[in-house]
């Protein structure tokens, strides 16, 4: 591998070298290893992109489907499909990094769909990436499908940090009876970028719940949109948070919505946009650090 | 040695500058353990805050083991040596307890020294570490937490903003006994703004800041009887305030 695969494989699945369990690693659209394990099979579709099919009953194991782009000019959507299996206990890393050192744009669009079986525990990290001196965007566009079924749980984490000149970012998710579903999303923006994170939750099943926590900070010129909608269709409980830290110019919109088509349905959001208290920093520098060194760690803490 | 001379601190209310401090001349020993009383609204915790640079004053110097600090930013007097726990403490979302301890000693400190330093204020240690310093903390834990995280910073010079504000009889009494050994630590200057008399009565010397000025000074032996006289309407003793 070369130094700027690994750079990016780092950045985007924590890895440093090829996985442990099953994995497909793809590069500028083509596949560059794939493994699959006894429990875990991942086959190409014929219309493009991946299946992974976990067998019920699979507990510990782990699925990495990173992506890296490192040519100018690659622009690709995938389908990937997920069936996680009844009763397993899993782990799925995925994520993007775009090392685009031309001046052609680089785009990564993505449709993930995930079918899990009752019981079923899935934990889903997705790291989103960007880096390079040229001049071309970095553009990422990724949409996520959860079918939960019942008494199944899903924790997914999404991240894009850094480098991703525009993103649009759709999820939505449907629950079933007592099915649990936590969406964690970090971001930050930076210079001219562009984010909006668009979420539809229907909590239909009896005793569903719902927990999206929506943590974002934006800098310079950047632009961000938010738009969590949790959708009570039976008797269920579901909470929605967004907060945001605002500096420079950048603009930021927050628009948490709750609905509730049953009289059982206990839904909350919350919303707040503001920026870094004059009080912490100065909390952090009687501690000796720098105001530069302090607000690092406050966004840092912030997005941890 | 801190040394506070002709300090002046005014904002303007309109038109009309509001004196805050008036002309405070105060000199610290060092290893002295001395506590500030007076008034709400008489100037303390501004003095507390222009001594760490959190305010800058309108004329006066302030010097630093004759080092001139008074326009030195709060990190540079940080490094100095001089540290400062809020009488209320800044809550930071996603900054762990832990993450603050090591932040404030500079290193990375093991479960087992974190733990330490909050055991000191009278918390159940290792359920905290994980804790973050958001609202979920209740005021009394923010400040005890507070009050570790300078502990970890062990400055020279440590500067306590009211720091029996809001916390409960029993974590004061355990407050008592870790300013008991902050005091007997020669190492160590301590200044303190408070209204206990448990902690004034710790004080190797007091000073009594009323309206922006310093009204009295003096050992704590013979100041906090006759402030305690203050108080109590049937005491015979002539004050010695004013």
């Amino acid at each position: 591998m070369e130094k700027i695969d690994k750079e990016l494989l780092q950045q985007v699945a924590g890895l440093h070298e090829i996985p442990v369990g099953a994995y497909n690693i793809r590069k500028n659209g083509k596949s560059e290893g794939r493994k699959s394990t006894e429990n875990i099979e991942i086959t190409s579709k014929e219309e493009g992109g991946l299946e992974i099919r976990i067998k019920p009953g699979t507990k510990n194991e782990s699925v990495h489907i990173p992506v890296i782009i490192t040519e100018t000019g690659v622009q690709e959507m995938v389908y990937n499909d997920f069936y996680v299996g009844e009763n397993s206990d899993v782990l799925i890393v995925a994520g993007c990094g775009i090392h685009n050192s031309g001046d052609k744009t680089s785009k990564h669009d993505g449709l993930h769909r995930f079918f899990i079986g009752k019981n079923a525990h899935l934990r889903y990290v997705e790291k989103h990436y960007g880096e390079g001196e040229g001049t071309g965007e970095r553009i990422m566009n990724p949409s996520t499908e959860v079918t939960i079924e019942e008494n199944a749980v899903c924790e997914m984490e999404m991240v894009q940090i850094k480098g991703v000149n525009s993103s649009k970012r759709k999820t939505e998710a449907r629950l079933g009876k007592n099915a649990k579903l936590t969406v964690t999303e970090r971001l930050m923006t930076h210079g001219k970028q562009f984010v909006q994170s668009d979420m539809d939750i229907y909590l239909d099943g009896e005793g569903s719940s719902a927990q999206i926590i929506s943590r974002s900070v934006g800098k310079d010129d950047s632009k961000q949109v938010f738009n969590p909608v949790a959708i009570g269709n039976n008797a269920c409980r579901a909470h929605i948070q967004c907060d945001s830290i605002i500096m420079d110019n950048a603009n930021i919109r927050s628009i948490p919505e709750i609905a509730a088509n049953h009289r059982d349905a206990q839904i909350v959001h919350e919303a707040a946009i503001g920026r870094i208290n004059g009080d912490q920093i100065l909390k952090l520098q009687t501690l000796g650090l720098t105001p530069e060194k302090a607000e690092k760690v406050i966004i840092d803490g912030f997005l941890r | 040695m801190l040394e506070i001379k002709n300090l002046c601190f005014a904002v303007k209310e309109g038109e009309t500058p509001l004196d805050i401090i008036n002309d405070v001349s105060i000199t610290v020993p060092d290893g002295k353990f001395i506590v500030i009383t007076g008034p709400n609204g008489g100037g303390k915790s501004t003095l507390a805050r222009l001594i760490m640079g959190l305010e800058r004053p309108t004329s006066g110097k302030i010097l630093y083991n004759g080092t001139d600090i008074t326009d030195m930013s709060v990190t540079e007097r940080a490094k100095l040596g001089i540290g400062y726990a809020f009488q209320q403490p800044p809550r930071f979302k996603g900054l762990t307890v832990r993450k603050i301890l090591s932040i404030a000693a500079g290193k990375t400190l093991s479960e087992k020294e974190s733990c330490a330093y909050l055991s000191r204020v009278g918390l159940c240690s290792a359920e905290y570490l994980k804790r973050e310093l958001d609202s979920s903390l209740s005021g009394g834990e923010m400040k005890r937490i507070e009050i570790a995280t300078l502990m970890a910073r062990k400055p020279e010079l440590a500067i306590f903003d009211e720091p029996e504000a809001g916390i409960d009889l029993w974590s004061f009494s355990m407050l008592v006994e870790t300013f008991k050994q902050m005091q007997k630590e020669a190492s160590r200057t301590t200044v303190i703004i408070s209204h206990q008399e448990r902690i004034m009565s710790l004080a190797d010397e007091m000073i009594v800041i009323a309206d922006g000025k310093v009204k009295s000074k003096g050992s704590g032996k013979d100041m906090l009887p006759q402030l305690m006289c203050e108080f109590s309407p049937c005491c015979g003793i002539k004050m010695p305030i004013d």
